[in-house]
């Protein structure tokens, strides 16, 4: 008798622990071809609540950290998927049904975009700041610095590059997130949330929804403490609207849906997407 | 009132900060303000009677001093109604002619004591030097303190020079010269420095602080003169000692002159808008005073033949 | 200090006043469509007047659909040989335009203070000159796009639909039209309803400099018009400036479709004053922080954070200095404050002010007599004040300032960030590693460190939070008005 293998449990990842989510329900998740893959973790608004305030408490720490350090800390990460190429291509296969080959490039792809966003932390403010030289005698200073708390809808289909190439960028910047992952296809991010929980990013800084963004993102969106929104992953374009328009409650940030091809070397748009720019003046004398 | 560096330190050390931008541009809004008609008439009169007309030259003689004296008495000997000036200012040597030639008119006459304008003396010289000009009959006695002491961090013997020279101004019938400290702020260098330099001079026992000896560039500013203004606001506030200002040098037109009485009004308050409590030292000032003087009595522009030239 | 007491001579400021007659004002104005002045559609019109006496200016048009749809074809036909023409060509026409504006600004600044009720010496001094400066500044960038930072090949956005405040007409419309202009853009703006003036005689000067017909359009009315012009299906960018409420608005009407949206929206900015503060020179900021512009100012520093072992020093200067504040016909060069700009907002202020009183505050102003015609609101300031107060967390948009202590930088901090605005704020230390912390905490787009209300075109200017997104001013200026193929789909610079 062969043996009989251990499945594992899908949960949520909310500062930096792993609960279940908080209303019990669990759902499905299949293959390409409909085989069942996994009961993944069905988060509820009260999950995306806890989420939100397990950003919201992680982010000055976060902000506050030196760029240099962001920087080693997501490079760190790199190395860890890395170490899990096996297991991520697994995810990528059962996924998006792939062959383990072209699986595996696009995990190559994956750890090479998050470790390009790695390298982006202590050069954005030499790239998007500026000295602004005025008409006066006052020393000038823009320089850019993260909205807050990020809620990121993940590409539905690219379930890992997808998601490194929408989650790098909000929180290399200092930003904290709150990812609702492709419904589908939520295996790779619940990996990578295994991957961030015995990284050094604090927890709260990566907030991991599996569930379906059409029930979790009005919550998401009509937050009051959540300061922007990327809508890339919805599909959906009355749902992608109406999210927009609820945004506007207190004028979120919102990044509005796309379908970009993730191979192609990205640009710093989606970084500055969620960068506030902060001028200081002051005066020059003796 | 202070008897150690450590106490001058103290003192001086909870003084605020001065932010130069900030200043200048409060100085520079001051300068805005339009004072016209009645206004602009009513200011002229105050700044003629501010006035310590001053002569400081090496090539000074009695005659050069009698007709100052005589124009400080009679600005405009076209109208009787032209205010008199506040003083005349003169070199030590030349007070008595200046008393002599002036009368008992209301007019004073103040010295420039204390090895004017360097202060590069040692102390009982000094002291002489202001001693002599009092016994001469000077009224106001104008001495600079010791910039180089000042820089190198002796604030104790500026204070203490100060106190030495207020009480060499005292006469024998108990009253006493008043007593001006040129802070000679351009050489001061920074604001930081002019707004502990006021402290120092009025805890010493000023009667007035003056911004400089027209000899060094650059001389009397509206910034320096708005900071030494709350200078003696505060000190007021603070001790309830009421001290005088005087900008002295570069101020030469009426224009000019507005704009510190503007400043005054505005930042030390009516009560030092008068010739007891603020002073202009200039001396081609008071021609443009009397040509703007002129052009509103008679709604014509005078030319400088039409004021007298002492 | 002479031997015989002279006693002092009160210097009583006479009335200064700038002539009028600079301005050439005419009964009624209408649309500028197409580079032409043109009757509105339906001949609708409303009044505007002189906020210090209530005469009425001008009857100016009330642009209806029709006349809305008219400006956006004329900027998109525009919109074709604009953004085609050689950037240094573009650069031309905003620098005349630059230059126009400085040979008029006398002109201009008096027509902005009679229709907005700002004192001459803000608008001669302040707005003006900056509105040149401002075009001056983007004239330059317009040949020079390739290194806005985005890319080799950026490219305008099409059309723009403006709608600009009331509080600085002519400003808000250089700060609009300067950036869309030089990127390539053209645009429809309109005009506060009770401020379109200056705007108006902008287009004359369009017509002056002969810029090219449908590159700027300028469509009065009021609220329905604005609303109007921001849903317009054939408009590609949309910038607003003014409440945070209206700012909410426009974001749900532009939700779903591809058009860009840039918002400058409310402020309640807190001054921070430690103990080492160059004091003279924070009483001065606290003032121009609250009292410039009669406290219309969406950064305007309306809550004053003392440290307690300082407050009352503070507030004894305040005071004393708020006593010389000249409050006043706007067009006496002598004036400080000027008159509140319409009845509407003078309630506002009013109401507002009035929970402060019914919330226990102290309600302190100087002695001062107000004309009795027109609005106006004096000098205010409430002592007393907790974040727990109407007057500490909302937008009062008028000359009152709400003062509040606290004892550590931590406190401060955590005070001055805790709003949902994040527009502005300012902090006073003689120390620089304090400034350089208490900066970098502060949840605001513009920090004022030792100084306070200081604009400049190269220099970024916008919010965080609800004070609205996007920056105006500086190279982030530019980028609000183009895109490049260079960034992937569906993102934005």
């Amino acid at each position: 008798m062969s043996r009989l293998d251990v499945r594992k449990t899908y949960k949520l990842y909310i500062g930096g622990a792993f609960p279940r989510s908080e209303s019990g329900h669990t759902y499905e998740v299949s293959d390409t071809k409909g085989r069942f893959l996994a009961n993944a973790a069905k988060a509820s608004r009260k999950d995306a609540r806890d989420a939100v305030v397990a950003a919201r408490k992680a982010f000055g720490g976060w902000a506050g950290r030196t760029p240099y350090n962001r920087g080693q800390i997501l490079y760190r990460v790199a190395e860890m998927i890395e170490g899990r190429h096996e297991q991520f291509t697994a995810d990528v296969v059962a996924a998006e049904g792939l062959t383990k080959a072209q699986a595996a490039k696009v995990v190559d792809a994956a750890i090479d975009r998050w470790v390009w966003y790695a390298g982006w932390a202590d050069k954005l403010a030499q790239v998007t700041g500026n000295a602004n030289q005025v008409a006066g005698p006052f020393f000038n200073l823009s320089s850019p610095e993260p909205t807050g708390v990020v809620a990121v809808a993940a590409p539905a289909d690219d379930s890992l590059l997808g998601l490194v190439s929408v989650l790098a960028p909000v929180i290399v910047s200092g930003n904290t997130a709150v990812v609702v992952t492709s419904y589908e296809r939520p295996l790779a991010a619940v990996t990578l949330s295994e991957v961030l929980a015995t990284s050094d990013v604090p927890g709260g800084v990566v907030n991991v929804l599996t569930g379906d963004v059409a029930e979790l993102g009005p919550w998401l969106a009509a937050h009051l403490d959540v300061n922007a929104l990327d809508l890339t992953g919805v599909t959906d374009a009355d749902l992608a609207t109406t999210l927009e328009a609820e945004a506007a409650v207190n004028l979120k940030r919102v990044l509005r849906p796309s379908a970009p091809d993730w191979t192609a070397e990205p640009s710093i748009a989606r970084m500055t997407a969620f960068l506030e720019t902060k001028t200081v003046w002051h005066p020059v004398g003796v | 009132m202070l008897g150690s560096a450590a106490d001058v330190r103290t003192v001086l050390g909870d003084l605020s900060g001065v932010d130069q931008v900030g200043l200048e541009a409060r100085a520079a809004a001051l300068a805005t303000r339009s004072i016209k008609k009645d206004a602009k008439r009513t200011a002229i009169d105050l700044a003629i009677s501010m006035v310590d007309l001053t002569t400081l030259e090496g090539a000074d003689t009695p005659g050069k001093v009698r007709s100052l004296a005589a124009k400080a008495l009679r600005p405009d000997p076209s109208d009787a109604t032209c205010p008199q000036v506040a003083a005349v200012c003169v070199y030590p040597d030349l007070v008595a002619t200046a008393r002599e030639a002036l009368g008992d008119a209301p007019v004073g006459v103040a010295s420039v004591a204390t090895a004017f304008p360097s202060g590069r003396a040692a102390l009982p010289i000094k002291i002489a030097d202001t001693e002599n000009a009092v016994a001469a009959g000077a009224s106001e006695i104008d001495m600079v303190i010791d910039r180089g002491a000042f820089l190198a961090g002796d604030l104790l013997k500026v204070y203490e020079e100060i106190v030495a020279v207020r009480a060499a101004c005292e006469r024998r019938d108990g009253t006493r010269a008043h007593l001006k400290v040129i802070l000679e702020t351009g050489e001061l260098a920074t604001y930081d420095n002019v707004r502990r330099a006021s402290w120092l001079a009025m805890l010493a026992g000023a009667d007035f602080i003056k911004t400089s000896t027209g000899k060094v560039a650059p001389a009397a500013t509206l910034p320096v003169t708005l900071l030494m203004l709350e200078a003696v606001r505060d000190f007021r506030d603070t001790f309830g000692v009421q001290v005088g200002v005087k900008p002295a040098g570069g101020i030469r037109t009426t224009k000019d002159a507005i704009k510190y009485l503007v400043t005054v009004n505005e930042t030390a308050g009516v009560d030092w808008m008068t010739p007891t409590w603020f002073r202009f030292g200039a001396s081609s000032l008071l021609n443009d005073l009397l040509m703007q003087r002129q052009k509103l009595e008679t709604g014509r522009y005078a030319g400088p033949d039409y004021v007298t030239i002492d | 200090m002479a031997d015989h007491a002279v006693p002092p001579t009160p210097l009583d400021y006479a009335p200064a006043p700038e002539s009028r007659s600079i301005v050439d004002l005419q009964p009624s104005y209408g649309l500028f469509i197409d580079g032409a002045f043109t009757e509105g559609a339906d001949g609708r019109t409303f009044k505007t007047v002189n906020p210090a006496t209530e005469e009425v200016l001008a009857e100016v048009t009330e642009a209806t659909d029709a006349d809305v749809d008219a400006a956006v074809a004329a900027a998109r036909r525009a919109f074709c040989t604009w953004s085609r023409m050689p950037g240094r060509e573009r650069a031309k026409y905003l620098y005349r335009i630059a230059r126009i504006l400085a040979e008029r600004s006398r002109e201009l600044a008096v027509l902005e203070s009679l229709d907005n009720g700002k004192p001459i010496k803000e608008s001669r001094d302040v707005d003006i000159p900056l509105v040149s400066q401002w075009f001056f500044y983007y004239a330059g960038w317009a040949d020079k796009l390739a290194y806005a930072g985005l890319g080799a090949t950026p490219r305008p956005l099409g059309v723009a639909a403006q709608v600009i405040p009331w509080n600085f007409p002519l400003l808000m419309l250089a700060w609009k039209i300067a950036p869309a202009l030089a990127a390539g853009n053209t645009v429809v703006l309109k005009p506060a309803e009770t401020t379109p003036l200056t705007a108006l005689l902008f287009a004359e000067i369009c017509q002056q400099a002969d810029l090219p017909p449908g590159v700027v359009n300028i469509v009065t009315g009021a609220g329905a018009t604005g609303q109007t012009l921001v849903s317009h299906p054939d408009v590609d960018k949309v910038a607003f400036t003014g409440s945070t409420d209206v700012g909410r608005q426009i974001a749900r009407a532009v939700a779903g479709t591809d058009k860009r949206l840039t918002l400058e929206l409310g402020g309640k900015a807190a001054n921070i004053v430690f103990e080492d503060a160059p004091m003279d020179q924070a009483v001065e900021g606290i003032v121009s922080g609250i009292f410039f512009n009669q406290g219309h100012v969406c950064c305007a520093g309306s809550r004053l954070l003392v440290q307690e072992n300082v407050y009352d020093e503070v507030m004894e200067r305040l005071k004393r200095r708020m006593t010389t504040l000249r409050v006043g016909d706007p067009l006496d060069k002598n004036t400080d404050i000027g008159a509140i700009n319409s009845r509407e907002q003078l309630d506002r202020i009013t109401a507002l002010a009035s929970t402060g009183d019914e919330e226990g505050a102290e309600r302190w102003s100087p002695p001062c007599e107000l004309p009795s015609s027109g609005y106006w609101y004096a000098p205010t300031v409430f002592t007393g004040v907790t974040q727990a107060h109407r007057i500490a967390r909302e937008e009062i948009f008028g000359p009152v300032l709400s003062v509040l202590t606290f004892r550590t930088p931590d406190e401060a901090v955590a005070k001055a960030n805790n709003t949902p605005y994040g527009l502005s704020a300012g902090v006073w230390t003689e120390k620089g590693s304090r400034i350089l912390a208490i900066a970098d905490r502060l949840r605001a787009g513009v920090v004022w460190a030792n100084t306070f209300n200081k604009f400049d075109p190269a220099s970024p200017f916008g919010g965080y939070k609800e004070s609205g997104y996007g920056r105006e001013g500086g190279r982030q200026g530019l980028a609000a008005y183009l895109t490049s193929s260079d960034l992937q789909e569906g993102e934005t610079a």
